[in-house]
């Protein structure tokens, strides 16, 4: 119930703020930030693709997977503060339409899960112990980072309607 | 052209879209996740084409790696593209972002025939570098599907 107040109080503060009432009494930014934030996201799925494809044996095994991780992982990690940066912006937008909004919550869930997974990757390869095709791999791995990622995308669409 | 539209708005299908509550909704996501996918793999092959990255890898084995999947994507965001068009297919219609995207997509499906046919027709052996022609191509279609995916969003704010 305090947590609910204090959160109540907190998008109700930040909505006053000057910056909130710019982006909302500016048609344009919304939509540009929205279509930045796609683009990132997009980015990181193409690497995350890559990356699990590899990991099941699919696609770029003519080259090893410590190969394949250095291309795409840096890839999830730098664009992932663009993702921030235009999400925080929509947050300031509209505190109470995305904070207080289940979905959001979800999907904020999901994307510390996807990254635990995408550092766990990072970990197994560190220590060497990185099964190319293992079944162990995919299903710990490879299956729950392209399930999240793309949960990850519904949930941001979703929180819209909801 | 009218007739056509109205027919099918008026069809079974896009009747039930346009009138259930959760329908739109998922197919719209499914949308945005299909193209982020199309967006996010063809970037890849691009941003080899153009000399940005990958470089170590040949550009018809790339290409090979990804492609099937921009293709799978492409047919999913088409599909469920048609679906949300059929549910209000004369707003759609009449929208200027609407419109530039189906031009937009126009010019990609070009980009690559060209590429394809004529300027890039021994690329598949590629393997260093990338030539002028690979840099044009790779440079038209990162900007011509940021476009795509701007001119998408925008559909969604100018539709009444």
């Amino acid at each position: 119930m305090m947590f609910k107040t204090t959160l109540d109080r907190f998008c109700w503060w930040l909505e006053q703020t000057d910056a909130s009432q710019a982006i909302q009494s500016t048609a344009w930014v919304v939509p540009a930030v929205q279509t930045v934030h796609i683009l990132a996201i997009a980015t990181v799925l193409g690497a995350v693709l890559m990356l699990n494809l590899r990991l099941l044996g699919l696609a770029g095994v003519d080259q090893p997977l410590a190969r394949q991780s250095q291309r795409y992982l840096p890839v999830i990690w730098w664009t992932l503060p663009v993702l921030l940066i235009t999400g925080i912006v929509m947050i300031v937008g509209e505190p109470a339409r995305s904070l207080k909004n289940p979905v959001f919550q979800l999907k904020m869930a999901l994307l510390l899960a996807a990254m635990a997974v995408t550092a766990l990757h990072r970990l197994r390869l560190a220590r060497g112990h990185a099964l190319p095709n293992g079944r162990g791999t995919a299903l710990l791995i490879a299956l729950p980072s392209l399930a999240l990622w793309a949960a990850i995308v519904f949930a941001g669409r979703w929180i819209a309607y909801y | 052209m009218d007739g056509v539209l109205k027919w099918l708005e008026a069809t079974a299908l896009a009747t039930e879209i346009r009138e259930n509550e959760f329908l739109f909704p998922w197919v719209e996501a499914l949308h945005v996740l299909a193209i982020t996918l199309v967006v996010g793999s063809i970037a890849i092959l691009d941003l080899r084409l153009i000399g940005f990255a990958s470089l170590d890898r040949p550009v018809g084995r790339l290409a090979r790696d990804i492609l099937p999947c921009t293709w799978i994507a492409f047919a999913f965001a088409a599909l469920t593209g048609t679906l949300l068009f059929s549910a209000k297919a004369t707003d759609y219609a009449g929208n200027f972002f609407f419109r530039g995207k189906l031009v937009l997509l126009a010019l990609a499906a070009l980009n690559m025939v060209v590429f394809h046919a004529f300027t890039g027709r021994n690329m598949q052996h590629l393997s260093v570098g990338s030539p002028a022609a690979a840099r044009i191509a790779g440079g038209l279609s990162l900007t011509i599907w940021v476009a795509v995916v701007a001119f998408g969003r925008w559909i969604g704010f100018t539709l009444h």
